[in-house]
């Protein structure tokens, strides 16, 4: 599997770790009902298909990556950072 | 049509023409007291607990392959107790006992072999860890032994006891734990459970659950709609998908993790062997093959199928382990879709919809538990009540702090 950084260009998945679903959305601190940070810290999604997910690019510019993969065949259709993405919490 | 050593031999002398399938192929009756989603391990077992413990059996086995086409026949076979937290151990040293009496009971060799379970150590502090655990586990009613190098040296000459990095101090053994026959474990537990009347429905993939009011009725299934009492999904590493058919979400990631096997050699090994410095565990078939394995890829996969990082890592634990290894051909390797779940332990639960129930988050360690598994999700259907030593396996133990972390390493289910 090669992920194309959009600093980098295509490299090896292994100069990049995976930390999961990308759109999380952290409640907010001590306000949080019990059930909502429950919800966030463990709930998943986790599809079978087009899943958004977080990768740190450790090996090369050190940015959170925002990356649209098929979980079914590992097809990536789109890689952001993960900065310039509108929707969902920081990382 | 009971197995023995006397069906064998009369079959002998007739060429082994004579031998019936082991289990029906029946049509799907229109309602079932128990419908159970998924025809591997779990499944299986199930069905078998439930007929022959609890006397439920208009039960119906839903698989939408053939059976036992899952992990339980990609795994690596291994059986052992050795678990150190209170949730775990008496769970998995009950499934060590139906082991046991696995193959009486279902009358079916499932080729049980206690060849033993050795976790080696590397260093001081991991002795200490690893004899905390066998104490533990000792306190618990489970056999182990804390080895020193010598003793290790003595069963397992060839492993490179002076690595620099990671020499073999030595290792914590369950002799009681070892392998079986995967795929025989799929079929014993089918054919036991076909001979009490279980219907085992192949090639009937669930599409669909539905609901009436808040509870699960039935399922639509590529061979039609079928209404139970009770919906009971095993479905391993696609238990979030049928979940989100209840509109259920759950606390599990589905993860793929790679296995393989060596070309065939004489016998090597008479042991499981795991290497304590990476995650690497070899021990050997019966047709000769070195069967081995190691971390999941890390990444949300429903593929199958892994990528060739993990394989380079897993060779390179071998290599440091057992150099001679570097020797031996890869015969095959293969990807199984593993249901991580955010602690590491697995979930038998009924869920916020009335008549289903859940078995689920096996991680890549549900072979061993296949049979306690199957027993005390078979308790809880059948009793609605869960299984004392399975009462720790909570859906809702996220929620209420109640984790069982084996491994402390948070709710991140690809470092469990």
């Amino acid at each position: 599997m090669r992920i194309t950084c959009p600093h980098c260009g295509a490299r090896d998945a292994q100069e990049f770790t995976y930390l999961g679903a990308a759109d999380l959305k952290r409640p907010d601190g001590m306000a949080a009902t019990e059930a909502a940070m429950t919800d966030y810290v463990y709930q998943r999604e986790n599809p079978a298909g087009t899943h958004r997910e977080l990768w740190y690019h450790g090996a090369g510019c050190h940015a959170w990556l925002v990356v649209t993969r098929d979980t079914r065949n590992h097809a990536i259709a789109a890689v952001e950072a993960a900065k310039s993405r509108k929707t969902g919490a920081a990382a | 049509m009971r197995y023995s050593a006397f069906s064998l031999l009369a079959q002998a002398f007739r060429g082994h023409k004579g031998w019936t399938p082991a289990w029906r192929d029946p049509e799907p009756k229109a309602e079932y007291d128990v419908i159970i989603i998924g025809g591997g391990g779990h499944g299986l077992a199930t069905a078998h607990y439930l007929a022959s413990r609890h006397d439920i059996t208009n039960v119906a086995v839903l698989e939408k392959g053939y059976l036992g086409s899952g992990n339980v026949g990609r795994n690596t076979t291994i059986i052992r107790s050795n678990y150190l937290l209170p949730g775990n151990t008496p769970f998995y040293e009950l499934s060590m006992k139906l082991w046991e009496g696995l193959e009486q009971d279902l009358n079916y060799n499932a080729m049980v072999s206690q060849r033993g379970v050795i976790n080696l150590y590397h260093s001081d502090a991991q002795r200490d860890a690893f004899a905390r655990r066998g104490n533990a586990m000792r306190l618990a009613g489970v056999d182990s032994e804390l080895l020193g190098q010598e003793q290790v040296r003595a069963m397992l000459p060839y492993l490179d006891y002076d690595n620099a990095r990671f020499p073999v101090q030595g290792g914590l053994l369950q002799r009681r734990g070892g392998s079986a026959r995967h795929d025989a474990v799929a079929w014993g537990y089918a054919r036991a459970a076909d001979s009490r009347g279980v219907d085992m429905l192949q090639n009937c993939e669930v599409t669909g659950i539905t609901m009436v009011g808040g509870r699960a009725v039935g399922v639509e299934t590529s061979r039609g709609p079928i209404r139970a009492k009770k919906i009971a999904m095993a479905v391993a590493g696609n238990s979030g998908r049928v979940a989100a058919m209840a509109g259920l979400r759950l606390p599990i990631e589905t993860h793929v993790l790679q296995a393989f096997v060596s070309e065939g050699l004489k016998p090597l090994i008479d042991t499981v062997v795991t290497f304590g410095a990476g995650h690497f565990y070899i021990s050997q078939s019966d047709k000769g093959g070195l069967v081995f394995g190691g971390d999941i890829d890390g990444y949300n996969s429903y593929a199958q199928r892994g990528n060739l990082p993990v394989i380079e890592d897993v060779m390179e634990s071998a290599m440091a382990l057992w150099p001679g290894l570097g020797r031996v051909r890869m015969l095959r390797h293969w990807g199984g879709v593993m249901d991580m779940s955010m602690d590491g332990s697995p979930i038998i639960d009924t869920t916020p919809v009335d008549g289903l129930y859940l078995n689920s988050g096996w991680c890549y360690g549900g072979f061993k538990a296949t049979p306690a598994s199957g027993f005390c999700f078979a308790h809880l259907i059948a009793t609605g009540e869960p299984h004392p030593v399975a009462a720790a396996y909570r859906l809702d133990r996220f929620a209420t702090g109640r984790l069982i972390d084996e491994k402390g390493a948070g709710a991140q289910p690809n470092l469990h």
